[in-house]
């Protein structure tokens, strides 16, 4: 059956329609409908891998509408395909949707009460479009598919405050340039290839050799330009910060690990699959302007997420720097960046779920997530501070954890490509890291006031009182996923030749530099 | 002037749509980015968007091309159609597939259907961004960008216990309004602090400064003479704290 791979979209959906229109009638019955929905769509998703692992060309295709390929030219009718990497990252999208709708239950409850149906509603439908844009194989369908998991995504996070209103209308403007630019490319495209088949205007480049067009040159620069906004690129970063941590927790917790690696997938994909290795890296000056600008991004966004008191916004900055990390894997073109790339797309999402469920759980408990409302978390949570301290282990790239792997690979890629700036930079960022990172245990751990300075006075003196290190853990809904999340992180780690073998196989296919050793 | 191949010819003539797309494109983009006024903003959208449904269309303009359906006589539903009425009904003349001499007269539908999708999902987006619009409104009160960003300021620092910041005070002059590098400056803690005890400003001061920056060119004169008063208040402030109360009522 080669079926699972529309499930994967079609349960969400489904469990989108039953949320809202039944929702109204009984509110408990959302909770349930979306845990269920999205534990089939994993099923799906599980499936879709491993039909996807073992066919011989190491892909699933689905023609939607019965538009066969026996009886029709590729390119009519919208075809589902599910490679290696669009079904590793479908996975990605429904594993994280899953845990995040089993955490769900309370934080909903609390942040948006009276609306569970249409938050559900919302929730789920903004799975479709991701996961959908990880499997369509159809230009145009990705940018409506991008608009359905832009559109929902400022529902979700205009639901909360006031502030979070404020917030999403800067998303709301620079999404629409991102995503309007998006499909200004793909018009280019369509006007030169004549189709709207990813396959097909590959083909159609490599038979007419498109590659010194001017057209197309446009129509990479505008689609890559879209996409770079959409996935909050440091100059074009601005809407990101401030709407991620302004929103409810369940929507933070879901876009911040989802929506931007989505995008990095959707630039992967076009620079593979769609434009091809020769035309994106020799025909256009990208090539040699992008490694210097994700250098600067890289920097910018560290060092602002330095400067951040609070948890969440701290975290919102990593992310824009995460982007830069991906960005410049792709970018430095060879074999080992990319690999990294891919890899950190996934452990990234990993280990942003796991902070943020974190960062979800500390400010359900203590209702603030200013570094100065943090002291004595350790012993008031410790399974908690547990979980979000492996995310942020993974983070900074220590060895048990998939963060380390990734960003060894992506320090191969530099290494190989020798772009030393861009090595350079990944240390850089490291460095900042650890100190946010350690900054942060600092203060959960001991008593420290608002200067910086210790409170306690050593010999096992934190510092603080019965009050503050009383055992208050976080209730079970929250704490479980947490520690899923936090599982995964090290599992991924331990089992990464597993997954790098997969998107080794992926890459085999692709024409990539793989430096002095291998030729 | 309109020879063959002059640049003038081109822009004007022969590709008179993908200039306007251009220009649409580019008045879109500066209304979201320059405009001040949240609804402003939206309007650039909306023009921002129509401009690539312009594109679209052009490309699949065909000159003395024809809507791509049957011609009447092969149509099975339209009123040229002959059944068979009096036996089984099925039709006289099958649909037939079109040879290749038939296709050039037929224009591409492909585009145009693209564009119906496109133009929902324009109206959607612009849907909901009104109603974020209308969230705000009713929230801050205002939908003017500087307005609500100072309203902003004044929120977090509210939460942090610092002083609030009035509106004439901290008109951005010094940054073009709507620039992003405004919405990074909000919430820093020693902004903030700039700002005066609330009694350094009664009401009329406020509303003339408002009105002179929206008028344009006089505006930076008036804020300059603004700027030199604004000394001597702040001492007059600090002497005199009572004034508070009065002012205030």
């Amino acid at each position: 059956m080669s079926d699972s791979i529309v499930w994967i979209v079609l349960f969400p959906l489904l469990g989108a329609v039953i949320c809202t229109l039944f929702g109204t009638f009984s509110k408990k019955l959302c909770y349930p409908v979306s845990v269920l929905s999205m534990a089939l769509s994993v099923w799906a998703s599980v499936k879709t891998l491993i039909q996807a692992m073992h066919s011989s060309d190491h892909q699933v295709s689905y023609i939607l509408g019965g538009w066969s390929l026996d009886l029709f030219p590729r390119g009519v009718g919208i075809e589902f395909r599910a490679d290696l990497l669009g079904a590793l990252i479908a996975l990605v999208v429904s594993g994280v949707g899953f845990i995040v709708s089993l955490y769900s239950k309370i934080p909903v409850q609390r942040q948006t009460p009276g609306k569970e149906p249409m938050y559900y509603g919302l929730f789920l439908l903004q799975i479709v479009g991701l996961a959908g844009i990880t499997l369509t194989g159809d230009a145009f369908n990705l940018y409506v598919l991008i608009e359905v998991a832009a559109l929902t995504g400022y529902g979700l996070i205009a639901m909360g405050s006031n502030r979070a209103a404020a917030a999403t209308f800067n998303y709301v403007i620079l999404g629409t340039i991102g995503a309007s630019l998006y499909l200004l490319g793909v018009g280019y495209l369509y006007l030169k290839t004549g189709t709207l088949n990813m396959l097909g205007i590959h083909e159609a480049i490599e038979t007419h050799g498109l590659h010194e067009s001017p057209a197309m040159q446009v129509a990479f620069v505008l689609v890559l330009l879209g996409i770079l906004i959409k996935m909050a690129f440091f100059p074009f970063h601005a809407w990101l910060p401030k709407s991620y941590c302004h929103a409810p927790t369940t929507t933070s917790c879901l876009l911040a690990p989802l929506v931007t690696k989505v995008m990095i997938y959707v630039m992967i994909r076009m620079i593979l699959s769609v434009f091809g290795v020769d035309f994106s890296f020799e025909s256009t000056w990208w090539a040699e302007v992008l490694p210097w600008l994700v250098v600067v991004a890289i920097i910018c966004a560290a060092v602002m997420a330095l400067a951040q008191r609070e948890i969440k916004s701290m975290l919102a900055y990593l992310i824009v720097a995460e982007v830069g990390y991906m960005v410049g894997g792709v970018w430095i073109y060879n074999y080992f960046g990319l690999v990294g790339s891919i890899f950190h797309v996934i452990s990234d999402a990993c280990m942003t779920l796991c902070l943020f469920l974190g960062a979800g759980i500390i400010l359900e408990k203590c209702q603030t997530t200013h570094f100065d409302g943090l002291r004595g978390l350790f012993a008031k949570m410790p399974l908690t501070m547990i979980g979000f301290f492996i995310g942020g282990f993974s983070i900074i790239g220590l060895p048990p954890t998939c963060g380390f792997f990734s960003k060894w690979y992506l320090i191969t890629g530099g290494m190989v490509s020798e772009r030393w700036e861009y090595m350079i930079t990944l240390m850089f960022s490291t460095m900042v890291m650890v100190v946010l990172f350690f900054r942060l245990i600092e203060r959960i751990h001991l008593a420290v006031d608002e200067s910086g300075k210790n409170l306690g006075k050593g010999h096992g003196d934190l510092g603080l009182t019965k009050e503050q290190t009383r055992f208050d853990e976080a209730p079970l809904s929250m704490l479980i996923p947490l520690l899923i999340a936090a599982s995964i992180v090290i599992l991924v780690g331990v089992y990464n030749q597993e997954v790098a073998d997969q998107i080794e196989i992926f890459l085999h296919d692709f024409d990539l530099p793989t430096g002095v050793h291998y030729q | 002037m309109f020879d063959d191949g002059s640049i003038l010819n081109q822009l004007l003539i022969e590709r008179l749509n993908y200039f306007i797309y251009v220009v649409l494109l580019l008045i879109g983009l500066w209304a979201m980015i320059a405009k001040n006024n949240l609804i402003k903003k939206l309007i650039g959208m909306s023009i921002f968007q129509t401009a690539i449904i312009l594109f679209y269309v052009s490309i699949g303009v065909k000159d003395g091309a024809t809507i791509p359906i049957y011609l009447p006589e092969h149509d099975p539903h339209g009123s040229d159609a002959q059944r068979d009425l009096n036996g089984t009904g099925s039709l006289l003349i099958e649909p037939q597939v079109l040879d290749a001499s038939l296709i050039p007269q037929y224009t591409n539908p492909l585009p145009h259907v693209l564009m119906l999708t496109a133009i929902v999902v324009g109206v959607a987006t612009l849907g909901l961004a009104l109603s974020i619009c209308l969230r705000i409104y009713r929230a801050y009160g205002t939908v003017e960008e500087d307005e609500l960003l100072i309203k902003l300021e004044n929120e977090d620092a509210r939460k942090k216990g610092l002083p609030r910041k009035r509106w004439p005070r901290r008109k951005p002059t010094q940054n073009k309004p709507g620039s992003s590098i405004k919405n990074k400056k909000a919430g820093l803690p020693e902004r903030t602090r700039v700002t005066k005890p609330d009694s350094a400003r009664s009401r009329k001061p406020r509303n003339q400064t408002n009105r002179a920056d929206r008028t344009g060119p006089e505006s930076s004169h008036k804020s300059q003479e603004i700027e030199k008063k604004r000394p001597a208040r702040r001492k007059r402030a600090k002497s005199s704290n009572p004034t508070k109360e009065d002012n205030a009522s």
